[in-house]
């Protein structure tokens, strides 16, 4: 197909076109036959699609959803293993649950009991309805695994260093957003799992309480039951809670993270692209195909600019070698990598059903009450301490990863999978320490229990300060300086450090889904769990 | 007597008056969207709490042993009667809020496996503190229990 840049009755852009010959009812005829070309120019500007790579420039920033990426990507950037597609499978995967959210709302009435009616009719009744609620729970929880992993990308390949810092914040923030869309999603349904795991989340919220009634203050100083009374609106789990939580998961937080999200992706451009390794043309070789200059005179005005711009960015100091036009390299990607998690969340959607268990009971637990999967690691730390395993640890986990950045101020091994002093076999080293140890403080809390058991009248604070979960969060904070030390880096120290907390939080995760079973037992399988369950 | 030499135009003021009123306008705009974030966030921090009353009348059942508990429907707590009177202790777990079972002489949590004696104190799990005690008053077999009322464990109210 030959592709014109403008329609022929165009010869300059933004000039009205000649008059064709004849009469007024002639060309207004002609002007009616013109319209399809005329509008879809107007529209696009481009025409078609582009083949060359001054029209593939200009197919980039003369579109609106496009131009947020530079007009030509590094090789680097384009290899799959550079970054697995994860952080587009993230979004893709929010796009989703937009999309099927929004046509959720249609019929959900956000009021107890009625909530839960609205959850029946749209399983039931709805054309479509069970087939989109599932794909919005898929989404969702392909979203949470994509942003964890993503996150996990962009810490092993280093990715979080100068002038990155403030990106990989904002990927934190990211982060606990996702995981408030999913909880907050978690509670609509109104059934019984919603109802108990909002009851368990709002007291969490409250268990600051656990170390302010511990020393005496709380008639005067009461964080917990603020939070909680924030969190709910009143005293206890009701229509007030409901609403809180219906305006968190469709309005507040959404809207956040979209804020984050735009961010995220102009501090990635602003950064200067993807991370690289300081040697990548050396490791990707000379391009397969010839790469055509992208200016064919002397660049004048985006030069100048750049010239003045202070920093790293992606043009500064740096020839067009090694990259290529993002239409169609990058963008095809992105696509095949949207098709893939679209294809994910129908498939997934299609054969397992979201759940939804009877109405809200709150004179009957469930029993066992479980969080949604990836907050089962918290659950079992939660089952210690509930400040410490609740609010503590994942504060100091957060605040842990989000000081990374600065305070590894190393260039070995950016950009590169497990860079960095030690690499890949620390990594492996850390993985059995990670696994090791979380077993370990496991074994023998379930076999053995813990102080309270053995000291009855021990005073609650040192169970606080001393339970497994504290207990193991020291030996990774003990395990990652003693790495610092031996590799002489503070990026050893980061990588097994994060390793740890990966290898704890899947272990945990694991024995809070599999292994746990009425009062929190342990079990080996569903099936020796007493009762009619 | 001293005078102090006339300042020339020339010297520079202690601080030029248009950065004062630049200063001052900042400021005083910082200082009226503080306030406007204050009261915005004050809205969601409930003033009056919609919840009924947690104050309910029952009537022990007349069959009821000693030591034996007694949860009124749709209640969080269970009513006791020994010797020396009725006592009410909260089901409600003070580690995460689940609903805890009397069991074997004692109470059992569903949620995170906290186990409480008889009289509610925390024998095993993450139960930061005991069972509540709660207020109760008596008069002929019928009791009044308040749930939002706590008193001193051991608290027994004969009638």
């Amino acid at each position: 197909m030959i592709v014109t840049e403008r329609p022929p009755d165009h010869p300059t852009p933004g000039a009205p076109p000649e008059p064709p010959p004849g009469d007024g009812l002639a060309r207004f005829l002609e002007n009616v036959r013109a319209l399809p070309g005329a509008i879809r120019h107007t529209a696009l500007r481009t025409g078609g699609l582009p083949t060359t790579d001054r029209t593939r420039s200009n197919y980039v920033f003369g579109n609106v959803f496009l131009h947020l990426h530079a007009v030509r990507t590094h090789r680097w950037s384009l290899r799959w293993s550079t970054t697995m597609g994860l952080g587009i499978a993230a979004i893709g995967a929010f796009l989703i649950t937009l999309i099927t959210g929004v046509l959720l709302m249609f019929y959900y009435k956000p009021y107890p009991d009625v909530a839960y009616l609205s959850m029946k009719d749209i399983h039931f009744v709805v054309p479509t309805g069970r087939y989109i609620r599932n794909i919005h729970r898929w989404a969702g929880n392909v979203m949470v695994v994509a942003v964890l992993l993503h996150m996990a990308r962009a810490f092993y390949t280093a990715s979080y260093r100068a002038p990155r810092e403030f990106n990989w914040l904002i990927g934190m923030g990211l982060l606990v957003v996702t995981l408030g869309l999913s909880f907050t999603g978690y509670l609509l349904p109104w059934d019984q799992l919603a109802f108990w795991a909002i009851t368990i989340g709002a007291n969490i919220a409250q268990s600051p309480r656990e170390i302010t009634d511990a020393l005496g203050i709380t008639e005067t100083f009461d964080p917990g039951g603020f939070q909680r009374l924030l969190l709910l609106g009143s005293d206890q789990v009701g229509d007030e809670a409901l609403i809180r939580f219906y305006l968190l998961h469709v309005m507040i937080l959404p809207l956040a993270l979209l804020a984050l999200v735009s961010v995220h992706f102009w501090r990635i451009r602003k950064d200067g692209g993807l991370a690289k390794p300081a040697d990548v043309d050396a490791r990707l070789g000379p391009p397969r195909e010839p790469i055509q200059p992208v200016f064919t005179e002397a660049p004048t005005k985006t030069y100048n600019l750049a010239a003045v711009v202070r920093g790293r960015t992606s043009a500064v100091g740096q020839a067009p070698e090694n990259t290529v036009p993002s239409m169609p390299h990058l963008f095809y990607a992105e696509v095949a990598v949207f098709m893939l998690t679209i294809a994910l969340c129908l498939g997934l959607a299609l054969v397992w059903d979201a759940p939804l268990k009877e109405l809200a009971n709150p004179a009957v637990p469930e029993n066992p009450a479980k969080a949604p999967w990836y907050f089962l690691g918290l659950q079992e730390l939660v089952a210690y301490s509930a400040f410490m395993g609740g609010i503590g640890i994942p504060t100091i986990v957060l605040i842990g990863l989000g000081l990374i950045p600065y305070l590894d101020r190393e260039t070995d091994g950016t950009g590169v999978w497990f860079g960095g002093p030690g690499g890949s076999r620390l990594v492996a080293q850390a993985v059995v320490v990670g696994f090791g140890a979380a077993l370990a403080v496991e074994v023998v809390a379930i076999n053995f229990g813990w102080i309270r058991e053995w000291y009855q009248d021990v005073p609650q604070l040192v169970i606080t300060f001393v339970n497994p979960g504290t207990v193991l969060t020291a030996i990774y904070a003990v395990y990652s300086l003693w790495l610092i030390r031996r590799h002489n880096s503070t990026r050893a120290g980061a990588l097994g450090l994060f390793t740890c907390f990966l290898c704890g939080f899947i272990l945990l995760t694991i024995v809070g889904t599999h292994f746990r079973g009425p009062n929190w037992d342990f079990y080996w399988s569903p099936s020796q769990w007493p009762g009619g369950h | 007597m001293t005078t102090t030499p006339r300042p020339s135009r020339l010297d520079p003021e202690p601080m030029p008056r248009r950065d004062f009123l630049g200063l001052a306008s900042i400021w005083a705009a910082a200082a009226a969207g503080l306030f406007a974030i204050v009261g915005m966030a004050r809205l969601p921090k409930a003033a009056v709490l919609a919840s009924p009353s947690r104050k309910f009348r029952v009537t022990l059942p007349a069959s009821l042993a000693e030591g034996e508990p007694f949860i009124p429907p749709g209640r969080s707590v269970a009513l006791f009667k020994d010797a020396g009177g009725v006592y009410a202790i909260s089901t409600l777990c003070t580690h995460l809020g689940c609903i805890v079972k009397p069991a074997g002489g004692g109470f059992d949590c569903p949620c995170h496996g906290s186990r409480f004696a008889a009289d509610g104190t925390v024998v095993k799990g993450p139960a930061p503190t005991a069972l509540a005690w709660h207020r109760v008053t008596v008069s002929g077999d019928t009791c009044v229990v308040d749930e939002d009322s706590v008193v001193p464990a051991g608290t027994r109210v004969s009638a």
